[in-house]
């Protein structure tokens, strides 16, 4: 068997995007346990603080707020415009970027600090293998 | 310590030349400067380089091959779009460091019609670009200017007119790529590229090379020191963790720990300042840079540029020679033009676009990734 094997679902897009093999993904980033920061990928030392082998998988909300955004009306060949890429500072700590849908890409329906929540799809393209991928994107959350 | 001056500094207009190579480009600089000096390639003792594109292709030796195999040390400098005020850095540290008395510096990059967009990212997985956001340059610095909106409500009409204001200026810079006025409505209606950036508000691609002599105290005297100008600081910072910046590459904590150093390093506070050049390569930018750099106070960039402080004429004019945003940004050769741009007015030799008096200037750069240098300058005589 090859990993590739279409039948064990889809790969996550990202390394921080988790997909459990009983219940929903979810979004796991690394947390320094001297300083608090947090991080998105594997390192053994904390950029922050600078201590070795103190970081820890730490799950990440999948609430936040949106910090900041732009709408991208220019972007490569093929990448569908306009859109909105999202800054969000997830609840109880880290900040991922992702595009905001089911929302109007227009300055006066986006306001900063707007709360919003992360959820999964299945990505629209595939590798060249012809694997699926599972993806994030925010939406706005009801309060 | 010695202090070191620019005794010679030159650029080629900024444009697209497809026909030449990059160490032709350089080379070119490096004549201009070498005879504004009045020195020739027999007597520089060292050369220090900065090219991104060609980052390992032995650039400085290409360009000597041009124009003098003397065999001397050669360093081959990339830092993003620090490059070119690295590669100065790197020639003042040398001289300050005690080993030569006259060494040569230039900036050189030909980046063609090279999209505005930036480059692609990592090749694993599935194209991350518009399904997790973006990473193009004008997205990410619209992102940054957002934040500034967020803060202290900065509008698009203020971005803008950093553009207009910038544009203005570059009419009476015959080494500009552009020379035209772009009026507000002009800026504003243009093509959106990443909100609130228009095609307008980016700074544009082009093929450049600038080139400056450094010297030593004893060396600039027995050079003669009539149109010298004085280095009073030279610091390169990079980017400290920020807790968000794994998603939003922050370029103001670096270039308000440069500016800091810089202002110590010389002595003199912004008000000093008779003149900026700084690294507009998006509107966005200019107006971080506003505060970043204490040209005033946080959440008054807006107010600043309504005002019109930062004009020619204004209180401290800043990118008089057109800035990234219309003279263009030639990556490695931006930093060495802008100290061009400043000693040019310290010496009083820039024609209709004259700072008049101007006696200090400064000039900053930013490299994503991250790269802050600033040089505080001096007029001598
Ligand atoms: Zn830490």
């Amino acid at each position: 068997m090859t990993k590739a094997a279409a039948a064990a679902g889809p790969l996550p897009v990202v390394p921080f995007l988790k997909i459990p093999e009983t219940g929903d993904p979810y979004l796991e980033g690394r947390r320094c346990g001297e300083c608090g920061a947090i991080y998105l990928g594997e390192r053994s030392t904390c950029s922050s603080c600078g201590a070795r082998d103190r970081i820890q998988p730490h799950k990440l909300a999948s609430t936040g707020t949106l910090y900041v955004y732009s709408i991208v009306h220019r972007s490569f060949p093929g990448v569908e415009v306009p859109y909105v890429s999202a800054v969000v500072d997830l609840d109880g700590g880290g900040t991922i970027k992702g595009n905001l849908i089911h929302i109007e890409p227009s300055p006066e329906k986006i306001q900063m600090g707007m709360p919003v929540e992360v959820i999964f799809r299945i990505a629209p393209t595939k590798d060249r293998e012809g694997n699926e991928y599972l993806t994030y994107y925010f939406q706005p959350r009801e309060m | 310590m010695s202090d070191v001056y620019v005794m010679g500094i030159d650029m080629i207009r900024f444009g697209r030349y497809p026909e030449r190579s990059v160490p032709q480009l350089g080379a070119e600089a490096a004549l201009l400067a070498l005879d504004d000096a009045g020195v020739t390639i027999q007597d520089v003792e060292a050369l220090f380089c900065g090219n991104l594109m060609q980052a390992s292709g032995m650039v400085g030796q290409r360009i000597l091959q041009e124009i003098g195999q003397t065999g001397i040390a050669v360093t081959n400098s990339s830092n993003a779009c620090a490059t070119g005020a690295t590669a100065f850095r790197e020639g003042w540290t040398a001289i300050k460091a005690g080993l030569y008395d006259l060494v040569l510096v230039v900036g050189v990059e030909q980046l063609g019609k090279a999209g505005l967009l930036g480059g692609r990212g990592d090749g694993r997985g599935i194209p991350k670009e518009g399904l997790l956001g973006s990473g193009t340059m004008p997205a990410v610095f619209a992102e940054a200017g957002m934040e500034h909106s967020r803060k202290y409500g900065t509008t698009f009409e203020q971005f803008a007119k950093v553009s207009v204001k910038n544009h203005h200026h570059s009419v009476k810079n015959s080494k500009s790529m552009y020379q035209k006025e772009t009026p507000l409505e002009m800026v504003m209606s243009a093509e959106m590229i990443a909100y609130p950036n228009t095609k307008l508000m980016c700074s544009v691609n082009v093929d450049g090379a600038a080139s400056a002599v450094l010297a030593s105290e004893k060396k600039a005297r027995e050079l003669g020191m009539g149109r010298a100008v004085r280095v009073k600081a030279s610091v390169l910072t990079s980017d400290p963790y920020t807790e968000r910046d794994l998603v939003m590459p922050d370029v103001n904590t670096c270039t308000r720990r440069a500016a800091q150093q810089a202002y110590a390093m010389a002595g003199v506070g912004p008000g000093d300042l008779d003149l900026v050049e700084l690294h507009d390569c998006f509107a966005t930018a200019e107006i971080l840079h506003y505060e970043n750099l204490g040209l005033c106070a946080d959440g008054e960039a807006g107010k600043l540029i309504d005002e019109g402080e930062t004009a020619h004429g204004g209180r401290i004019p800043v990118n008089v020679s057109g800035g990234l945003l219309s003279k263009g940004h030639p990556l490695g050769a931006t930093g060495v033009a802008n100290i061009y741009e400043v000693s040019t007015h310290l010496r009083g030799e820039a024609g209709e676009r004259q700072v008049e008096g101007a006696r200090i200037g400064l000039t900053h750069v930013i490299g994503l990734g991250s790269a802050c240098g600033i040089h505080i300058l001096e007029k001598v005589a």
